[in-house]
Order: C-alpha cells, then structure tokens, then sequence
C-alpha cells in the first residue's frame, strides 16, 4: 500500500467562491498538506503558478473574466518557461459529458465534479501522483495523454499515425446510415 | 519538486505526434507502507469538513442572497451579458455547494435554473415564472431547511421544477439539435 507525503506537496487551489476555497484548504490540511497556495480567479492563479511553482493544481471552470479552462490552456504552453507538466485537477459544477470533453482537450488531468468529497478528492491527486501519465504533443494539443486505456485492437479513425497501428479509415455510422438510404 | 530538468525529459516523436515522458516528478512523496500503518486521511477530512458544517447555514445564506440580489437587478433593469453572468455563476455555484452544504434538492434545483440561463435561446422571452420559482423554491428550501429539505417534499420540487424546466427547453431548442442533445444528455454525477 502507498501513502502521499502530503507535507511535501505544494498546492495551488483556484476558486472564485471563498466557501470552496475554504473547504477546499480543510480538505488538503486535514490529508496533511501544508503548503496550500490560494488564488480567487484565473489571472491570479497563474501568477502564484509562476511564482510558487505548485506541484498540483486544483481549479474552478466558471469564475468570472479568466475562467479555469483558460488556466489551464495556459499551464499548457510547451514552451513556456515555467513547468507546463503539473497535474489540473478540475473540480467544477458542471457535470456534462461534452464539459469532460473540453476540458480534458484544454490539458485538464483529472476531473472531479461537485459535490466535492473528501474520498473523490484524495482519489484524483492519488491518481496523479502515483499514475502519471505521458504527454501528447501535436499542432492542436499538448498535454496528458487522453488515452486512458490501451485497446491495441482499437482500429478506428482517431488512431494515432506511426505507432504499431496506422490510421484506417472507417465511415461513420452516420455516414453507412445515409449510404444504406 | 515539481519539474524534472530537460535532460530527463525523453520524447518519442511520430508522424503526427510526440510522446513526451519523464521521471514521475512527484515519486518521492510516495511512500509504500504496511496495511497495519496506513493511516485515515480520508476519515480524517471528512471529521474536518464536519467541522466546518455549523458555518454552512450562513455560507448557504450569502449564496442564496447573491442569486436573488442577481435575479432583482434582471427583473429590474433588463439582461445584459453581466448580469446573466452573474445570476448563471450564482446558480452554478449553489448548484456546486448546496448538496456539500447540506441542500441537495437546493443544488437539483440550481442546476435546472443553470440549464434554463445556458440553453434557452432568448433569455428576454423565458416566463418570468420559470425564473421566479427556482428562484423561490431555493429560497424556500434553505429559509425552513428544517422542514422542508428532510422532507420528500423539496425532492418533488426540485423534480417537477426540471421538468417543467426541461419541458420549455425542450421546445424552444426544437430547432437547435446541438443544444437538444445537450439537454437530453444525462448528467455524469451519479444520482443520489
């Protein structure tokens, strides 16, 4: 069995709402964090990530002027000076499929939707500091690898080019659907 | 901690893509133990955020007065993209707090609003009463919580309230099939 050194990580929690932000340090503290860097919207966020290099990062989606999907847009910059390979833990209210989507194409590492538990929360930062994944680099995206399962018999259109399986064109069911009219 | 130095960084590149890996950053704050000294981390933040659950009320309260302060100044003064910001971000957040807060057909209800403010098309034409009842109805159920969230009653709110909700959306999205799959969509958090 692991156990998280808590002591010895660094968080930087982003929140508009001072409730969550609240309950968010309780929650951190309470798993033995101590370093637990706070910022009330995007911009500020990304100035405390800059200056205290946080290990994780835990954001809000909907925040006023600089919202959490931007942040996170943000921290993924593969040039960057500063360290674009931090686990975003996304914790938010919106709990639509496609939000998942978006978020996990903007760089997002893990998602956890509200209500926030105390079990779902330590699950998401056990996933990302005991099972990190690769990063993807292509011209549209740069981030942890959204491919959470390998399926080497998978053979449909949004497999990758050059590894052990080309891409093979298939039609959309959409597609046989309107060719069988 | 964090950051590895470039040098560890190992990237594999193909056609379309590269594969970036490098030493787990955060390896040394992993410690194996035995299962007998395993603590309860868990456990333990959950006693903290107990602990924390007399200021729920009052944080419910400052929630629920933001969203109906929200809501006076649209009856008010009429939409704008800041104040519809401001009510959807209002609602969102009671739809994300309430259940942890101790209001969870407060936060149902939240969300049908969200739902109503993010896909009707003309928010100028929704029924001020669609507003007004989730709007009352989370009032409601926060001022006499005592009685009214424990009891079935409030659940069957918060179910009519989509309903109707949904209902509207359903028919004014009739033409807008990106927003119909949307709304018909189930919600990944699982029911309670």
């Amino acid at each position: 069995m692991f156990r998280i050194d808590f002591n010895k990580l660094r968080f930087l929690i982003c929140d508009d709402n001072p409730h969550m932000r609240r309950i968010l340090r309780t929650l951190l503290h309470s798993f033995g964090a101590r370093e637990v860097y706070e910022a009330e919207d995007g911009a500020t966020a990304l100035e405390m990530y800059s200056h205290y290099v946080p290990d994780i990062v835990i954001t809000d989606w909907a925040m006023p002027i600089f919202d959490g999907l931007e942040l996170a847009q943000m921290i993924r910059q593969p040039e960057s000076k500063g360290n674009p390979y931090a686990p975003i833990i996304m914790l938010t209210g919106h709990s639509e499929k496609r939000r998942v989507t978006v978020a996990r194409d903007a760089g997002v590492t893990e998602f956890l939707a509200k209500p926030i538990s105390a079990k779902g929360l330590y699950q998401r930062i056990l996933n990302v500091v005991a099972s990190p994944r690769p990063f993807i680099k292509t011209k549209a995206y740069f981030g942890p690898d959204r491919r959470r399962n390998t399926n080497s018999a998978y053979m449909g259109p949004e497999r990758r080019v050059g590894e052990k399986h080309e891409v093979l064109q298939q039609p959309s069911l959409l597609d046989k659907a309107r060719s069988s009219i | 901690m964090a950051k590895n130095s470039a040098r560890d960084i190992e990237v594999k590149a193909f056609a379309t893509h590269q594969v970036i890996t490098q030493p787990n950053p955060l390896r040394k704050v992993l410690r194996r133990v035995e299962e007998k000294d395993m603590d309860d981390p868990v456990g333990r933040a959950e006693q903290a955020l107990a602990g924390l659950s007399g200021e729920f009320k009052d944080w419910m309260t400052t929630e629920i007065n933001r969203l109906s302060a929200a809501y006076v100044a649209i009856r008010n003064e009429g939409f704008t993209k800041d104040r519809r910001d401001e009510l959807f971000l209002a609602a969102h957040d009671i739809k994300g707090d309430a259940a942890t807060f101790g209001f969870p057909a407060a936060a149902g209800i939240a969300e049908s609003l969200c739902r109503v403010i993010e896909h009707a098309p003309d928010l100028e034409r929704v029924p001020a009463e669609l507003f007004t009842h989730h709007i009352n109805a989370i009032l409601a159920i926060v001022h006499d919580n005592t009685r009214l969230d424990s009891l079935t009653v409030s659940a069957e709110l918060n179910r009519r309230l989509r309903k109707v909700a949904d209902e509207y959306l359903a028919h004014v999205n009739r033409d807008r099939p990106e927003h119909l799959e949307a709304i018909l969509a189930p919600s990944i958090v699982p029911a309670e």
